[in-house]
């Protein structure tokens, strides 16, 4: 796997708006921005209503994730280029949720929205329609994703990397330091995790680092090339973005992202919490 | 407030009044100008002692952005299609800090 086969730069984007069978997609929690402008032609996926269960803390079924990307207009064959806010946070995620449910044609805008946004590209508030489809998904790819007792079980012999500032990390802080702190976990990260926040991978404009400078970040935190590797994060957002660099851009075969991250572990009764800076 | 089924994203950014409720905690909040005024969109970075990326928002229209960050020393720095800037702060307690960022 290279870099292009898994990233696009805004350049070929914008070059590649009209072509035929690449359908653009923004992924964030927080539509608003997409509702007062996005790429042209581009979909709209809201993270928290058409990823998200609803009712059970899961992801969509394979029927429902069916549904919605025929909904959307998306067809098996085409290529889905997804981006968003937040630093490609949430369309990171949904790269990976693409790729558990077996879409493998999707790459991500290297830098996202931001780096569309600084570079003084257009975005364009017209209404997107797109004629539906009859999507079919694959069954779910478990090599990708990390349930909690794997991950209790995998402590002290697979990598964790914890991809959360440092503050979260050590139990300072609960939550990124634009939210408010109050919440119903225990401060702290699962013990051996290694803490490689997810913005070392990246430079200020949100794009990737070379995969070479990322490999030797890697290596000088400690990731034991040999060994599976798990990352996690509060819920698992910003771990997509570490996932990816490591299983996509650096190609590691066996890397998973816990989506439960700390709100569920730092929930459960009677696991191993350890406090304090790496 | 936040919940534990809620996003990590950050929120719409607002204006934060004088006598904004910082519930014991540090509130970095302030205002991105560019030569014009305000500037929204701005992408506003929080960065701490070590120059370590802690978190980012993105500027009301009104150039407004918040951090609810530890005490400590930190670096905002703000990011724009027309220029970028920062400035610092040395946060030693809970409170309300006031900062102001131009850019250009």
């Amino acid at each position: 796997m290279s870099r292009e086969d898994v990233l696009v730069t805004t350049q070929w984007a914008e070059d590649n708006l009209d072509t035929a069978g690449v359908v653009f997609a923004e992924v964030d929690e927080d539509t608003t921005a997409y509702d007062n402008g996005h790429i042209r032609g581009a979909v709209k996926f809201d993270w928290r209503k058409d990823l998200q269960d609803g009712v059970r803390r899961d992801f969509v079924s394979k029927e429902g994730f069916e549904r919605l990307l025929s909904e959307k207009g998306i067809s098996n064959d085409d290529l889905v280029i997804l981006y968003g806010g937040n630093n490609n946070w949430f369309a990171a995620y949904a790269y990976w949720y693409f790729k558990y449910y077996g879409h493998e044609n999707v790459k991500l805008i290297d830098g996202g929205r931001k780096k569309w946004e600084l570079d003084g590209r257009e975005l364009n508030s017209e209404d997107v329609k797109r004629e539906s489809t009859e999507y079919k998904a694959k069954d779910p790819d478990a090599s990708i994703r990390a349930f909690r007792d794997e991950v209790v079980q995998s402590i002290g012999s697979k990598n964790f990397v914890d991809v959360r500032s440092p503050d979260e990390f050590s139990g300072k802080l609960l939550a990124p330091a634009h939210l408010p702190q109050e919440q119903s976990q225990v401060p702290g990260h699962i013990p051996s995790a290694l803490n490689i926040p997810w913005a070392k991978v990246a430079n200020e404009d949100g794009t990737f680092k070379t995969e070479q400078e990322i490999r030797e970040l890697y290596a000088e935190e400690g990731i034991d090339e040999s060994k599976p590797t798990i990352a996690y994060c509060r819920i698992g957002e910003r771990s997509s973005i570490a996932w990816f660099a490591l299983r996509e851009l650096l190609g590691y075969s066996d890397v998973k992202n816990y989506d439960g991250s700390w709100t569920e572990y730092g929930s459960l009764v009677g696991v191993p919490v350890e406090l304090g800076a790496k | 407030m936040a919940s534990v089924d809620d996003g990590c994203g950050a929120p719409a950014q607002e204006a934060t009044p004088e006598d904004f409720d910082t519930q014991g905690q540090v509130v970095l909040a302030g205002k991105v100008t560019g030569a014009d005024g305000p500037i929204g969109g701005a992408f506003v970075r929080l960065l701490n002692d070590g120059g370590d990326f802690t978190g980012e928002v993105v500027s009301s229209a009104d150039g407004d952005f918040r951090f609810y960050a530890a005490p400590g020393e930190w670096t905002i720095r703000a990011l724009h299609r027309t220029g970028n800037g920062q400035t610092s702060v040395k946060a030693d307690g809970p409170g309300l800090h006031r900062l102001a960022i131009s850019v250009g």
